[in-house]
């Protein structure tokens, strides 16, 4: 079981929805979230095109951030989900310099926190509520090994990317292009 | 001008209430502020869900509310079984909930007092408050008739204060989305085709082969569905086509963006009219058998070529003609959307003429992937009464002007409560419902003029907005979560009913609208129209009435019901447009008879002088209006606007990203507070763009006051559209002031 998230840069329009969703789903403080978008404008006027994409953590097969953590906090789940462990966080911030993503903060209650893919949610079998809200349908979450699965469909039949393919994390989130 | 209004930005309340610079204090009461709701994401099964359909736009999504064991409303998600929705909100239905958790919601009814020479509100209690509402509505009544009583309203709440207004005697009922919104594109569908294409639109998006959006930003204007079937087209492979000055983000994601220079739209329109016409790729079926006219069409087309175009909307010939054929190979499943927000030069009814003619030359009325039938489920009124018929309606308000509005105008309702030789009915009372008119309606002395002339001035809201601080009775309302209102009905693809409950007692004191007007119209002696104790009471007997039930609803919130029309014109069926002859109207003899451009004409519109830019203004996907930007659960995303401008001007003016600077307009008005710079090349040279709905310039909105800049104040310039009454905005230039202008924050 590899967990990962497809996400249509063509259909995303940036509206933010994945943002308050999982702030209200995972009760991120307020002037904090565990997802963001990103609006890339290239080109001159007239000859101008931009992308606007959903970023968070991208889950990595070789994460960094569990690599430095000092307690063990951060480590992989079942399906390769990266969890901060609360109660074993430190706070020490190792693994906010380590991440090449910016995908984590202090949370003001002292522990380092960031996305979790809404665990939660997908062991009830359930998308994860950034996924499970988007109007336009953009992202897809499921199991690299499964075949039949429409991530796998779709990274069959589209081009996509990673971002900062250097790092080389071999990151679980793949954007569509 | 004598000024017995004042604007109220001060208000003792006493208890906890601090003084801030300048004597200002806080709009607080001692009432509880909302639990913190704790840490860490909880299980579906600790939750409660309660149906609701949300209130932060017009769409009005059915959702549900998820609440804790503890009474709090943890999140928002939809409902599936609406297709307004399908299950997904947009960020601000999402967000909804920062609505009822903002901390600087209006708590308890405020009434105007003058206290040592100032006037200041005073907390009141709900029966003082609405006796002196009622008092004064019948000291109203008296002197000029029940008529002189107004509404202005927006949403839900509106349609109880109309019951209100209507059993009182009066229908001087307004809404900005009108005349200031979606007005001349309805005007204009439906002088073409017998009927507008209503809301949510009827349009076939998520089976269209090819969409043209012309100002239109379907995924920066979160009309949910839309946004929803644009993202299934494009899955599909549908062509879009845009026209903006600005690379929306619908731009973005179009095959062809035509960059058009701002004002022309018309002339581009007329083009692809004549390409359509003279190329011989219009639809010959579909017009000769549903359309009139269309010979008269072809001469007055004749001399509107790309190439007389191109002069114009600076739209390369080659590009006008390969975008029509686009829309021929697509039709009939092709959409010349007609927009939503279309108040823009003064003669947006005959532009919107001309987006309803191309979608009658393409044959998209009632094709699938163009516009669809739409089909509705009525719901009946509960018994009352019949309303008294008024002695004059908003219609006399019009003084002979803008004949084809088929509703009420807001400007007039405005004019017709100023004292004037030329008005012969004078309106004296307003109840303000669910709309911030001072941040909505353009022209903002005479506004100002009506406000400090009304004998009574009553507004209902869940928050402290600029207009309540001209009320002299403030009412506070609680927030949809917190209330009853009615079903939720309207006409779409398939019928679809959807249940607004309370998923928590309402806060503080406030109240629901339909209880505010029920107590407001016993005081008035109108009880007979108020037979009910409980909103429920009224639903449930509505629901009974057409064989669905209450019951029912609660558990699932939204339900579709069967069609009983075919949803495309089929095969065989004759069938009628709602014109009076049944046909389109390519030819309006409507319009010729009034004395207007049977066929739409294009007219140069003013354009900016050296060193102004026009002001183009519009929508984020995760704000309404002006009523978001105080919303915790959304500031974050966008706290503030920002102004766009080409790096050219950048260049030219010497200005750097996040610079903050102070617009001016062709009339000298300055911006009350400064805005930031956004220097992008999605914007034309000639233009700047911002968001609405920021600039709140009243201090209880805490969050919001003094973030951006407010287009609204900008716009002094109003083009009136003669056939309707829309005024058109999009005729202001505006100028950078880089030095603090030491202005005073007005009013």
């Amino acid at each position: 079981m590899r967990y990962a998230m497809a996400i249509d840069t063509r259909k995303c329009v940036g509206c933010s929805d994945c943002v308050v969703a999982c702030q209200t789903e995972n009760n991120v403080p307020v002037g904090f979230c565990r997802d963001w978008v990103v609006e890339v404008v290239d080109g001159t006027y007239p000859n101008v095109s931009i992308e606007l994409r959903s970023e968070r953590c991208n889950h990595c097969d070789n994460s960094p951030c569990v690599r430095c953590c000092p307690t063990g906090a951060s480590h992989f789940e079942d399906g390769g989900i990266v969890l901060v462990e609360h109660s074993k966080c430190i706070g020490c911030g190792a693994c906010i310099q380590a991440c090449p993503y910016d995908a984590r903060y202090s949370h003001p209650e002292g522990y380092v926190d960031k996305c979790t893919f809404c665990i939660h949610r997908v062991r009830e079998g359930k998308d994860p509520a950034c996924v499970s809200v988007c109007p336009t349908s953009c992202m897809y979450f499921g199991d690299l090994d499964d075949q039949n699965s429409k991530i796998v469909n779709v990274l069959k039949n589209r081009k996509f990317k990673s971002l900062a393919p250097e790092a080389g994390t071999k990151p679980r989130i793949f954007y569509l292009v | 001008m004598h000024t017995r209004r004042n604007f109220i930005k001060i208000s003792s309340l006493g208890l906890g209430a601090t003084s801030l610079a300048g004597g200002a204090i806080k709009w607080v009461t001692g009432a509880p502020s909302p639990k913190k709701i704790s840490i860490g994401a909880k299980s579906a099964s600790s939750f409660k869900t309660v149906s609701t359909y949300c209130e932060v736009c017009f769409w009005k999504c059915a959702g549900w509310a998820h609440v804790t064991e503890d009474g709090q409303i943890q999140k928002i998600t939809g409902n599936y079984n609406d297709p307004q929705c399908n299950g997904r909100l947009c960020p601000r239905g999402t967000g909804g909930v920062g609505m009822f958790s903002d901390p600087d919601r209006l708590k308890t009814p405020l009434i105007r007092v003058t206290k040592n020479g100032e006037q200041t509100y005073r907390e009141a209690s709900w029966d003082e408050a609405l006796d002196f509402v009622a008092n004064k509505m019948k000291e109203i009544k008296e002197k000029y008739g029940p008529e002189s009583m107004g509404l202005f309203n927006h949403g839900t709440p509106g349609k109880h204060f109309t019951h209100l207004l209507n059993s009182f005697g009066s229908n001087n009922i307004g809404a900005p989305s009108f005349a200031q919104c979606r007005g001349p594109r309805d005007t204009g569908f439906e002088l073409t085709f017998g009927e507008s294409v209503s809301s949510p639109e009827v349009t076939d998006i998520r089976d269209t082969r090819c969409m043209v959006l012309i100002g239109s930003h379907i995924g920066e204007n979160m009309h949910n569905g839309q946004v929803q079937e644009m993202s299934e087209a494009i899955d599909k492979g549908a062509v879009i086509i845009t026209v903006d000055p600005r690379l929306s983000t619908a731009a973005s994601k179009s095959k062809f963006w035509l960059p058009i220079k701002p004002s022309t739209d018309l002339a581009l329109l007329l083009s692809w009219i004549h390409v359509l016409i003279y190329d011989d790729i219009y639809n010959k079926e579909y017009v000769a058998k549903y359309a009139e006219g269309f010979n008269e069409l072809k001469e007055h087309v004749r001399t509107f070529t790309p190439e007389w175009a191109y002069g114009i909307t600076t739209i390369k010939p080659e590009q006008i003609r390969q975008t029509a054929r686009e829309m021929a190979n697509a039709a009939p499943a092709v959409i010349i959307h007609p927009g939503r927000h279309t108040t823009w030069y003064g003669d947006d009814v005959q532009r919107s003429r001309a987006i309803a003619i191309l979608n009658a030359l393409l044959g998209s009325w009632g094709n699938r992937g163009g516009i669809f039938l739409k089909e509705g489920f009525k719901i009946p009124d509960f018994p009352h009464p019949a309303y008294p018929k008024p002695a004059w309606s908003w219609q006399d308000t019009m003084n002979g002007r803008y004949p084809l509005a088929k509703e009420s105008v807001t400007n007039t309702l405005i004019e017709a409560s100023i004292p004037s030789e030329n008005n012969k009915h004078q309106i004296k009372g307003w109840i303000v419902a669910g709309t911030n008119l001072v941040m909505a309606i353009p022209l903002k002395e005479q506004l100002m003029q009506a406000l400090q002339s009304l004998e009574l001035l009553v507004v209902v809201d869940t928050m402290p907005m600029e207009i309540t601080g001209y009320a002299d009775v403030v009412l506070p309302e609680c927030t949809y979560l917190e209330r009853y209102d009615d079903i939720r009905s309207s006409p779409h693809r398939e019928p679809t009913i959807a249940l607004r409950s309370p998923a928590v007692e309402p806060m503080y004191q406030t109240k629901p609208s339909w209880w505010i007007a029920k107590q407001i119209g016993e005081r008035l002696g109108l009880g007979e129209y108020y037979k009910f104790d409980d909103f429920r009471e009224v639903l449930d007997w509505q629901l009974k009435q057409v064989g669905q039930s209450l019951e029912e609803l609660e558990r699932v919130g939204a339900k579709k019901l069967p069609r009983k029309t075919p949803l495309y014109i089929e095969p065989g069926m004759n069938f009628q447009f709602k014109t009076a002859s049944g046909k389109i109207h390519l030819f309006s003899k409507e319009l010729e008879e009034y004395g207007f451009d049977p066929m739409p004409v294009y007219t140069p519109h003013d354009q900016p002088e050296e060193g102004y830019y026009r002001l183009i203004y519009g929508r984020a996907p995760m704000h309404t209006f002006s009523r978001t930007a105080n919303n915790r659960n959304l500031v974050a995303l966008m706290p503030e606007n920002a102004v766009w401008i080409n790096p050219q001007v950048a260049e030219l003016w010497g200005l750097k990203k996040d610079q903050y600077v102070w617009l001016k307009n062709q009339d000298g008005v300055l911006s009350n507070f400064p805005v930031k710079i956004r220097v992008t090349q999605r914007i034309r040279w000639d233009s700047i763009y911002i968001v609405h709905g920021f600039g709140h310039h009243h201090k209880p909105l805490t969050y919001a006051f003094g973030r951006g800049v407010n287009d609204t104040e900008m716009i002094s310039k109003v083009s009136i559209d003669p056939i309707m009454g829309g005024t058109g905005m999009r005729g202001n230039f505006v100028t950078f002031v880089k030095e603090n202008p030491k202005k005073e924050v007005e009013s």
